[in-house]
C-alpha cells in the first residue's frame, strides 16, 4: 500500500526536489530508521514500556538518548494517558512505545480515549517477526485487528523500507484535520533489517482530506441567521483549541455579543471571567446555559458534536432554535443534531469569515437571563459547595483555593467521577490548553499519567492533578514514574472513600443501595513516601489554606490528600434521558 | 421509511479494508443483505457494493462514517431505480430429476437460466438476474429438489455516463494541486 501509486507520483516538480534536498540516503537498520523518522517529525519526548518484540527499536533508542527523551512509564497504560496529557498542552503529537501482545492491548484503553477526545497520538508497538504472524506466537496479538475500530488509521509494517513512509503518514494523519490516534504495528524482522534510509514528510493522501474549503454560500447563510437571531447562544468546543482559533473565537463573540458555553472539552477556550462567557453545558454544566438552549433561536455550534452528555434527550434538545454548525468533520454535521445551516472546515477559517460579514451586535438583555439563571445556582449550589456550613469539607472549596493559589493559570488535570466535575467547574482559566481531562470515554486512571504528560509538555506552567481515591488506584504505579522523572505535579485527591459518581448514581436513583463503592483504602501518604513524594493529609478546613501553600511552595511533586464529605454530590444535574432545561439544582 | 439502498464504496486496495468498512454496519446493527468486492475500472481502487435496508437518513450517516476511514476514497449511494444490477445465483439438482420429464428444462428456459455443466449424477443450472427472479427459480425447482444453492453479493453499474469516481479523482487533483 505505501509503494507510491500513479496518483502520488503527480507532484509538481519544485515539490520534489525540495523533498530531495530534505532527505540523504543512508544505509541502517528499521528501529534506527524509526529514530531518524521521528526526530524528522520533530519529536524529542516519548513514553513507553519494553519488551520482547521491540527490543531493537529501544537497542536503536539507546545511541539517541541526546535527542529522545524517553519516558519509562509503569504500565503501557500510563505511556498512553501521559502522551495525551503531552499532547493535549502542546498541541504536539504524543508518542508511546509499547510491545507486541499485552503491551499493546495494555495500550487500548488509552487509544480508545484519544480517539473519542480527538487527540493526536503515534502508537508505535512491536509485533513479532512476520513469518510468525498468525501463528499464536509467543506474545502476538492482531494489535491491527483490535485497534482498527479505535484508531484513527492503523497499519502494519513487514518491511524495513515501509517504515519512514508509514511515520510520515502516522503523523500527518494525527495531526491533520480532526485530530487522532494513529498506530503503527512493526514486526520484529521489519525492525532489524538494514536498508537505505530516506524521509519524505507526508503532504497528501489521496484517500484523505483533512478539510474541506469554507463554503462561502454556507458562511452567508450563517451570517444571516446570526444577524436575524434574537437570542442566539455559542457553544465552544475543543475544535477551537484544536484548529488554535482562540483568538478568532473572541473576535467572533466581541462583535457579536453573543453568549457563549463551552463543553467539558471547550474548557479553557477562552478566559473564565470574559463577560460573555455563560459557563458550562451538559449533565454537570451549569443552570445558564442548560436551560438557554431551550429558549435560544439560535445555536452556533463551534467544533464541537453534540455529545449525549451535552444534549440529553434529543428529541427535547434546542427546540426554539436553528442550528449552525461550525465543523471540520463531515460525520459529525447532522449526526446527532440537525444543521439549519452547516459550515464545513477548520474554524480557524470559517470563523474569521463569519466575523468579517456580521453586523456588530450586542445583547444585553439575552445575556443578562444567564446572569440571572447564575444567580439562582450561585445561591443555590455555589455558595453551599464553596461556603459550607456543614464541617465537612467539600470538593468545591479545595478546588478554588487550589486556583486561586495559582492565581487561576494552572493546568489542571482531572480523573474521572465527582471531583473530575467539581474540577472543572470551579477551576478558574486565563489561557487555553489549561484543562487536560477524559471526556468521551471518561477513563478513570487517566488523571496521574496525564498530568505527568502534561508537566513534562508544559515545565513552565503550575499542573494540579485532581483525583478521585478509586481512580487514583488505577494507575497510582505512575507515582513511580513521577518520582523517576522528578516531575512537579500537584497531586490533589480529593478522597471520599467512595466511588463517588457511581455513589451519587446509587443515592439518586437507585434508593441508596450502594453496592460496592465503598472503598477501604490504603494509607495513601504512606504510599507516597515510598516513592518519595512528599504531602500531607488534610481533613480540617481551618487547615487547608496553609496546606495548599505548603503544596505551591514544595519544589517537586506533592500529594495533597484532603478528606472530603463522604456522601457530597455534584449538582446541577440533567438526569440521564431527561432534557436540558429540566436540569436538577438538588 | 426504510427501502433498500446499495452503496460503491471505492478504497485503497490494502488488507483489513473489508473489517473497517463493514465494522460501521455492525456497530450500529445494521445487517449487510450482500456484500460484494473486486477491483474497479480505475486501476489500483477497490470498489465494494453493498446492499442495506434501511432509511434514506440512516443510510446517509453511514455513507459520512464510511468515508472517514482514511483509506476510503468515496462512497456513494444509489437506490435501484439509479443503477443496473445483478446477482448470480447457482442450482446443483440430480440429473436424475432432469430425465424424468421436461418441467426443468423449461424452467431453464423460461426463467433464461441456461445449463452449466450436466454429469451423470447431477446438473449444475446457472441464473444471472434480481434476487426476486433467482429466488423465484429456487422455489419452483426445489420441487424437484434442489442439492446445493448458491447467490452472489449484488454488483451494479450505475446509469451515469463516467464512474463517478474518476471524476471525484479529477477534482481532488485540481484541488490538491492548488493547495500545493
Ligand atoms: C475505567 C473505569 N471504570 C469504571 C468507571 C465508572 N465510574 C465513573 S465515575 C466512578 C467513580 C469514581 O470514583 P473516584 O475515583 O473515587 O472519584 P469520585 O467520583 O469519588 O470523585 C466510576 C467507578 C469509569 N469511568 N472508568
Amino acid at each position: 500500500m505505501l509503494a507510491a501509486s500513479s496518483f502520488e507520483k503527480m507532484e509538481t516538480q519544485t515539490q520534489t526536489t525540495m523533498e530531495a534536498k530534505e532527505t540523504t540516503r543512508k544505509r541502517m537498520s528499521g528501529s534506527e530508521a524509526l529514530m531518524q523518522s521521528l526526530l524528522h517529525e520533530g519529536v524529542d519526548l516519548l513514553f513507553g514500556y519494553p519488551g520482547g518484540a521491540i527490543m531493537p527499536v529501544y537497542d536503536a533508542l539507546y545511541h539517541y538518548q541526546d535527542k529522545l527523551n524517553h519516558i519509562l512509564t509503569r504500565h503501557e497504560q500510563g505511556a498512553v494517558h501521559a502522551a495525551q496529557g503531552y499532547a493535549r498542552v502542546t498541541g504536539k503529537v504524543g508518542v508511546c512505545f509499547v510491545t507486541s501482545g499485552p503491551g499493546a492491548t495494555n495500550a487500548v484503553t488509552g487509544i480508545a480515549d484519544a480517539m473519542v477526545d480527538s487527540t493526536p497520538l503515534v502508537v508505535i508497538s512491536g509485533q513479532v517477526g512476520s513469518a510468525l504472524l498468525g501463528t499464536d506466537a509467543f506474545q502476538e496479538t492482531d494489535v491491527v485487528g483490535i485497534t482498527q475500530p479505535i484508531t484513527k488509521w492503523n497499519y502494519q509494517v513487514k518491511r524495513p523500507e515501509e517504515i519512514p513512509e508509514a511515520i510520515a503518514k502516522a503523523f500527518y494523519i494525527a495531526r491533520s484535520g480532526r485530530p487522532g490516534p494513529v498506530l503503527i504495528d512493526i514486526t520484529k524482522d521489519a525492525q532489524f533489517a538494514q536498508f537505505d534510509f530516506e524521509y519524505k514528510p507526508t503532504k497528501k493522501v489521496r484517500s484523505y482530506t483533512p478539510k474541506t474549503a469554507v463554503d462561502k454560500d454556507k458562511v452567508a447563510e450563517a451570517v444571516r441567521l446570526i444577524n436575524l437571531a434574537k437570542k442566539p447562544m455559542a457553544l465552544v468546543g475543543q475544535g477551537v483549541v484544536l484548529g488554535g482559533a482562540e483568538s478568532e473565537l473572541m473576535e467572533f463573540l466581541t462583535k457579536t455579543g453573543i453568549p457563549a458555553a463551552w463543553t467539558l472539552l471547550g474548557l479553557s477556550a477562552m478566559p473564565s471571567d470574559f463577560e460573555q462567557n455563560v459557563g458550562m453545558l451538559g449533565m454537570h454544566g451549569h443552570y445558564g446555559p442548560n436551560v438557554k438552549t431551550n429558549e435560544a433561536d439560535l445555536i452556533i455550534a463551534i467544533g464541537m458534536r453534540f455529545d449525549d452528555r451535552v444534549t440529553g434527550n434529543v428529541q427535547k434538545y434546542a427546540t426554539n432554535a436553528k442550528v449552525v454548525h461550525l465543523e471540520i468533520d463531515p460525520a459529525e454535521i447532522n449526526k446527532i443534531i440537525y444543521a439549519d445551516v452547516p459550515v464545513l472546515g477548520d474554524v480557524k477559517e470559517s470563523l474569521p469569515m463569519i466575523t468579517s460579514m456580521v453586523s456588530d451586535n450586542q445583547h444585553e438583555e439575552w445575556l443578562a437571563e444567564f446572569k440571572a439563571c447564575d444567580k439562582i445556582e450561585e445561591q443555590k449550589i455555589i455558595q453551599p459547595e464553596l461556603h459550607p456550613v456543614k464541617e465537612g469539607l467539600t470538593m468545591g472549596e479545595v478546588v478554588r483555593r487550589v486556583t486561586e493559589k495559582y492565581d487561576d493559570d494552572a493546568i489542571v488535570v482531572t480523573d474521572v467521577g465527582q471531583h473530575q466535575m467539581i474540577a472543572n467547574r470551579y477551576f478558574k482559566f486565563k489561557q487555553t490548553r489549561s484543562v487536560v481531562t477524559s471526556g468521551g470515554l471518561g477513563t478513570m486512571g487517566f488523571g496521574l499519567p496525564a498530568a505527568l504528560g502534561a508537566k513534562l509538555g508544559q515545565p513552565h506552567r503550575p499542573v494540579c492533578l485532581f483525583v478521585g481515591d478509586g481512580g487514583f488506584q488505577m494507575t497510582i504505579q505512575e507515582l513511580g514514574t513521577i518520582f523517576q522523572t522528578q516531575a512537579d505535579v500537584k497531586i490533589i485527591l480529593l478522597n471520599n472513600n467512595f466511588l463517588g459518581m457511581v455513589r451519587q448514581w446509587q443515592e439518586l436513583f437507585f434508593d441508596r443501595r450502594y453496592a460496592s463503592t465503598e472503598l477501604v483504602n490504603p494509607d495513601f501518604q504512606t504510599i507516597a513516601r515510598g516513592y518519595g513524594i512528599a504531602g500531607e493529609k488534610v481533613s480540617d478546613r481551618e487547615d487547608m489554606d496553609a496546606a495548599v501553600e505548603r503544596m505551591a511552595q514544595h519544589k517537586g511533586a506533592y500529594l495533597l490528600e484532603v478528606v472530603v464529605e463522604k456522601e457530597g454530590n455534584v449538582f446541577p444535574m440533567v438526569p440521564a434521558g431527561a432534557s436540558v432545561s429540566d436540569i436538577r439544582l438538588e | 421509511m426504510k427501502q433498500e439502498f446499495t452503496l460503491s464504496i471505492y478504497s485503497e486496495n490494502h488488507v483489513g479494508l473489508l473489517n473497517q468498512v463493514t465494522t460501521v454496519f455492525t456497530r450500529r446493527h445494521i445487517n449487510i443483505e450482500s456484500l460484494t468486492t473486486s477491483e474497479s475500472a480505475i486501476p489500483g481502487i477497490h470498489k465494494f457494493t453493498i446492499v442495506v435496508f434501511t432509511s434514506r437518513e440512516q443510510v446517509n450517516k453511514l455513507l459520512l462514517q464510511i468515508e472517514k476511514r482514511i483509506d476510503v476514497i468515496k462512497a456513494y449511494v444509489f437506490t435501484a431505480d439509479e443503477i443496473v444490477h445483478q446477482e448470480v445465483a447457482l442450482y446443483k439438482v440430480k440429473t436424475e430429476a432432469l430425465l424424468n420429464g421436461n418441467e426443468i428444462e423449461r424452467l431453464v428456459r423460461q426463467y433464461g437460466a441456461r445449463i452449466l455443466e450436466v454429469t451423470k449424477e447431477y446438473t449444475i443450472i446457472e441464473k444471472t438476474g434480481h434476487k426476486r427472479e433467482t429466488q423465484e427459480l429456487f422455489d419452483k425447482l426445489d420441487h424437484f429438489g434442489v442439492q446445493q444453492f448458491v447467490r452472489s453479493g449484488r454488483i451494479a453499474v450505475t446509469k451515469l455516463k463516467d464512474e463517478l469516481l474518476s471524476n471525484y479523482l479529477k477534482k481532488l487533483e485540481k484541488e490538491k494541486s492548488l493547495l500545493d
